[in-house]
């Protein structure tokens, strides 16, 4: 372990030695500086995790896409469209129908997954899709549904196993995710050596993805957006990518090391009430121009089989919704398995139900929402090569002008509780190879803080590559687990369906409820 | 079959009144007295994973200061006054866990205390003892 830390710790003094290097030439801003610093880095990592297949002249699969994909769809078929027909059972988990009275006041089927989602809303659903129908067309929206759609079978086994494997410790508090599945799901199979060595890859990946995808991609966009209603390339921080990120920095850092817990309190009930008026904003868009919405479906259906002027043709705008789709909802990335472990059940399996709507929530509903209003405004041919929130931005202007400004308020709050939920995921993987030591604790938080500013300063392009890699490398580890530990999910799945058929699993009592 | 009553407590002044009530009435009557504190907790709230980590230990915390400090003291002080009572302590909505109770217990009357708001403050903290009066399933008795 300390060989690993190690070579982190090299790795981290390398980048700001290069700084210096550069620093010699002034004429170049701070934010190029890093930039430049940064993404030959970003470009080998990025290089080795896309790996791609090349199918003709044009177009080239990246294994990884195909790999969460086939993982989805197979997880879809096993557990015979669990995501179809436990859905409404997963609705009623959630209200606490089936909440013991006397467990009031310990965490609720709710509570985790509004946690949960807290992490994966972000970013991911407002820059990554525009990012997505940017390059591949109206008609990755329709990929990315039904990446969404069989995402939740998956989301569905990774949140399960989290909760069965978890470590309950003496004093109560829990800890899950898939580091500890990985080790002990697989040692119950007999293969310890393996599971092992795959809960260590996972959390290596996984502090890798929390600086990326949970930080570096959502201090760039929320920075996009600042700069964009503060006068774009006219604004006072155009340039200061440093500075808007030293800033941000400043403020995770005050509630992940300080333990401000009142701000990211205050964040936790803003966020929800930001997604409300984020999406009643994009409905009222819809409404406004219901006569496009035949046009702009037909537009997304044809565009998914048929694109024209897409790279790739279908499979170009298929490869960017699945990779867009996968980014935000992180199904079979093994994420939120942490966040959802630390529900109270006395059934692993309720907790995996009600992550079902995780990606429904985050893909099917939300996601949809953003590719339509920039399918109907069109803004997407008319952005003149805008990607990301930028492109966003545009749609929702064109309908409401003063919109940009209430937008920029909800990604800077999106992109913080997203931080703030994946440095908490980073943090557990970190302790989980280097031992639960405040000293440990503390130095993955510097780090992490020290990211939000590498990743404000740089080109969208870079942070975008590194983040997609280390988030989809997550999946490698995890995948591979999943597909070891399906059956144990699906014996889980057996028994606590029959015994809710044949009412042993009763409801209590809406009265009961206590709440 | 001896009667129970329950009271509603919640650390305040209006809560030990009805609770002194409450003790009178099981004097006379030679009831059965549920002393019961309700935890402000919705099941809905927004947490940070932080939060949910410890959440286990702290609903214990938060049970055994209440059962030390808030009930404890009042137990005590019934036992004194030679009343039979037992203590409760739940999370949840005051009003909802006080009329569950009533009927767990098989409860034949409900004392609680007021905090005396005014309209407006009853419209936006909303009033316990309001909300008890109307969905309690047994007789209720507001102390003011």
């Amino acid at each position: 372990m300390k060989k690993l830390l190690a070579a982190f710790l090299t790795a981290l003094l390398w980048a700001p030695a290069s700084w210096a290097q550069d620093s010699t030439e002034m004429a170049i801003s701070l934010d190029e500086q890093i930039n430049q610093a940064i993404s030959p880095v970003t470009d080998v990592i990025a290089g080795v995790i896309f790996y791609s297949v090349p199918v003709n002249d044009e177009i080239a699969i990246p294994v990884i896409v195909v790999w969460l994909v086939v993982a989805a769809l197979f997880a879809t078929i096993y557990f015979n469209f669990i995501s179809v027909r436990a859905f409404g059972h997963a609705v009623e988990l959630v209200k606490g129908d089936y909440s013991d009275p006397k467990d009031a006041g310990e965490v609720s089927h709710f509570q985790a997954l509004a946690t949960a989602l807290s992490g994966t809303v972000g970013l991911g659903n407002i820059a990554g899709v525009a990012i997505a129908v940017s390059i591949g067309g109206p008609g990755a929206t329709f990929w990315m549904i039904l990446a969404g759609f069989l995402g939740m079978s998956l989301k569905f086994a990774e949140c399960t196993l989290g909760v069965k494997y978890r470590n309950e410790y003496a004093d109560g508090s829990v800890s899950g995710g898939p580091m500890y599945y990985l080790s002990k799901g697989l040692a119950e199979k007999g293969m310890g050596g393996l599971g092992k060595v795959l809960a260590v890859f996972f959390a290596i990946c996984c502090i890798a993805g929390s600086l990326g995808g949970g930080n570096m991609f959502q201090a760039n966009q929320s920075f996009q957006q600042f700069v964009n209603v503060t006068g774009g390339a006219d604004s006072f921080m155009a340039d200061k990518g440093w500075l808007f990120g030293l800033i941000v920095a400043a403020l995770v850092g005050v509630v992940i090391i300080g333990g401000i817990q009142s701000i990211a309190k205050v964040t936790e009930k803003v966020v929800p009430f930001m997604a409300v008026i984020y999406c009643s904003a994009a409905l009222i868009i819809i409404v406004m121009n219901i006569d496009q919405v035949p046009s702009a479906i037909g537009a997304i259906i044809g565009g998914a089989f048929n694109p024209e002027g897409v790279a790739g043709g279908a499979i170009g705008a298929l490869i960017q919704g699945f990779r867009r789709a996968a980014f935000s909802n992180e199904a079979g990335i093994g994420s939120a398995s942490i966040a959802h472990s630390a529900v109270r059940t006395k059934e692993p399996i309720t907790e995996g139900l009600v992550a079902l709507h995780e990606p429904f929530i985050d893909t099917v509903v939300i996601c949809t929402m953003t590719a339509l209003v920039i399918v109907i405004t069109g803004t997407y041919t008319a952005g003149g090569g805008m990607s990301g929130v930028e492109l966003t931005s545009l749609a929702f202007e064109s309908a409401f002008s003063w919109f940009p400004y209430i937008l920029a308020v909800a990604v800077i709050l999106f992109a913080f509780s997203t931080m703030l939920s994946w440095s908490y995921y980073g943090a557990k993987c970190w302790t989980y190879l280097f031992g639960e030591s405040r000293s440990m604790d503390l130095l993955f938080k510097l780090i992490f803080c020290i990211f939000v500013v590498i990743g404000a300063s740089m080109n969208l392009g870079p942070v975008i590559d590194f983040s997609d890699s280390a988030i989809f490398a997550m999946s490698i580890a995890n995948i591979i687990g999943l597909y070891i530990l399906f059956p144990v999910v699906k014996q889980e799945l057996t028994s606590y369906w029959s015994r809710l058929k044949s009412g042993e699993i009763k409801k209590y009592a809406a009265s009961e409820s206590g709440a | 079959m001896t009667d129970t009553l329950l009271v509603g407590i919640d650390g305040s002044e209006g809560g030990a009144r009805a609770a002194d009530f409450a003790a009178q009435r099981a004097k006379e009557s030679q009831a059965r007295l549920v002393v019961a504190y309700v935890i402000e907790w919705s099941p809905y709230s927004f947490n940070t994973p932080q939060e949910n980590e410890v959440r286990h230990k702290r609903r214990e915390e938060e049970i055994s200061r209440a059962e030390s400090d808030v009930v404890g003291p009042v137990l005590e002080s019934l036992k004194n006054q030679g009343v039979e009572a037992t203590g409760v302590v739940r999370h949840g909505h005051a009003a909802d866990v006080l009329s569950h109770l009533a009927k767990e217990e098989k409860v034949n009357q409900v004392f609680i205390g007021r905090r005396g708001l005014t309209k407006m403050q009853a419209l936006l903290f909303g009033s316990t003892a309001g909300t008890l009066v109307q969905i309690s399933p047994v007789p209720v008795t507001v102390i003011p």
